[in-house]
């Protein structure tokens, strides 16, 4: 069992072969980095998803705090003029 | 594939099992007895190891470490089914009917794959052995004159070359951990080293296949180089132990190829040709 073997936890960040950024995969237990690094290649990228792999001890990733939606994430809203959206369209113009 | 998409995940186009049966079928891939032989010895080398590390699924130390060794042994599975497919194809029969339906003394594999799992350590140093030797031995088939047995082998060795270092990274930690780990690894070592010698021991049917097949005593300078590295870095010796007997390549095997061919075969004949 992992709490007896006291592992610590990892997360996984795996970049896909489209090539854009790394996408947090989900975590494992491993001993040390280099662990990390092969179990998370067996547990996520085994269908062929990725081409890169971080792994992030997870107690090193700071996280928002949930209870403070309210002042972290609302503030933006009813903020229309962030959104680019009521802008006309020139005419003739392509690719947008 | 219809259409390529950018998020699609795919499987990759390497070579598989299948295909294999499909020249077969065609005529384009057709074995001698020699060269079906010598498939059976390699095949027959994964089929008995992916068989033993299935049993580590729900028993390793950690969940993470049931997928890894659970990976290889499915590698070696796929291994097993290609060289199977294509030993059969000497003989007219299928992978099924040279995995399930062969007698113990039939079986081709060395008896480094049937040792039992023991602790971690003692798969960990099974596997420790016998990656670093199926690399060497896979590497230098992908230039094999058979067409087939160079296409499976170059399948074979990306993978193996992970196992490898899946092995190499278990014994440093076990050997360099503590002091419990590090006793558990050598016992391994003393256990398992005498198994070592009959992987490269040559034999009529090496020198006849010439340069269809690889000469296994070929393999010995650079495996002893390999692992020597890792061993030099986990600060181990190579345990003064005398060779087992051997035998295997002739179908002379110990008293645990029986137990792991009545498990691994018991389903395919109380229902032959049952599919799912």
């Amino acid at each position: 069992m992992s709490e007896s073997l006291g592992w610590p936890l990892w997360e996984v960040f795996v970049r896909s072969s489209r090539g854009l950024s790394h996408v947090h995969a989900g975590s494992l237990h491993a001993p040390d980095a280099a662990m990390a690094l092969r179990n998370a290649r067996d547990l996520y990228t085994r269908r062929n998803e990725g081409v890169s792999i971080w792994v992030v001890p997870a107690d090193a990733i700071a996280a928002s705090d949930p209870d403070s939606k309210g002042s972290f994430f609302e503030s933006p809203q009813g903020k229309d003029y962030r959104h680019a959206t009521y802008y006309v369209k020139s005419e003739g113009v392509k690719h947008l | 594939m219809s259409e390529a998409s950018a998020t699609r995940i795919t499987p990759g186009n390497a070579l598989r099992p299948e295909d294999i049966a499909l020249a077969v079928q065609h005529g384009t891939a057709r074995p001698s007895e020699d060269v079906g032989e010598y498939a059976l010895r390699l095949g027959d080398d994964a089929l008995i190891l992916a068989q033993r590390l299935g049993h580590w699924i729900s028993r390793a130390p950690e969940l993470e470490e049931d997928v890894a060794l659970g990976n290889i042994a499915l590698d070696q599975l796929g291994h097993a089914r290609s060289f199977l497919t294509y030993a059969g194809a000497a003989w007219g029969k299928t992978e099924d009917e040279l995995a399930y339906f062969r007698r113990e003394p039939e079986f081709r594999s060395s008896h480094l794959f049937e040792q039992p799992n023991g602790d971690f350590a003692v798969t960990i140093v099974r596997q420790f052995i016998v990656s670093y030797y199926q690399y060497e031995l896979y590497r230098r088939l992908t230039a094999s004159a058979d067409a087939t047995l160079a296409a499976i082998a170059a399948k074979a060795v990306k993978e193996v070359d992970y196992h490898r270092d899946h092995s190499a990274q278990w014994v440093l930690r076990l050997a360099l951990g503590t002091e419990e780990s590090r006793r558990r690894l050598l016992a391994g070592f003393r256990l398992l080293w005498p198994y070592v010698g009959e992987l490269f021991e040559d034999d009529d049917l090496t020198a006849r296949l010439g340069d269809a097949a690889v000469v296994p005593s070929a393999l010995r300078a650079d495996f002893d180089q390999l692992t020597g590295e890792v061993l030099t870095e986990a600060e181990i010796e190579i345990p003064q132990v005398p060779a087992a007997l051997g035998g295997g390549r002739q179908g002379r095997h110990s008293e645990h190829l029986g137990f792991i061919l009545a498990e691994m075969q018991v389903l395919a004949r109380e229902h032959p040709g049952a599919d799912w």
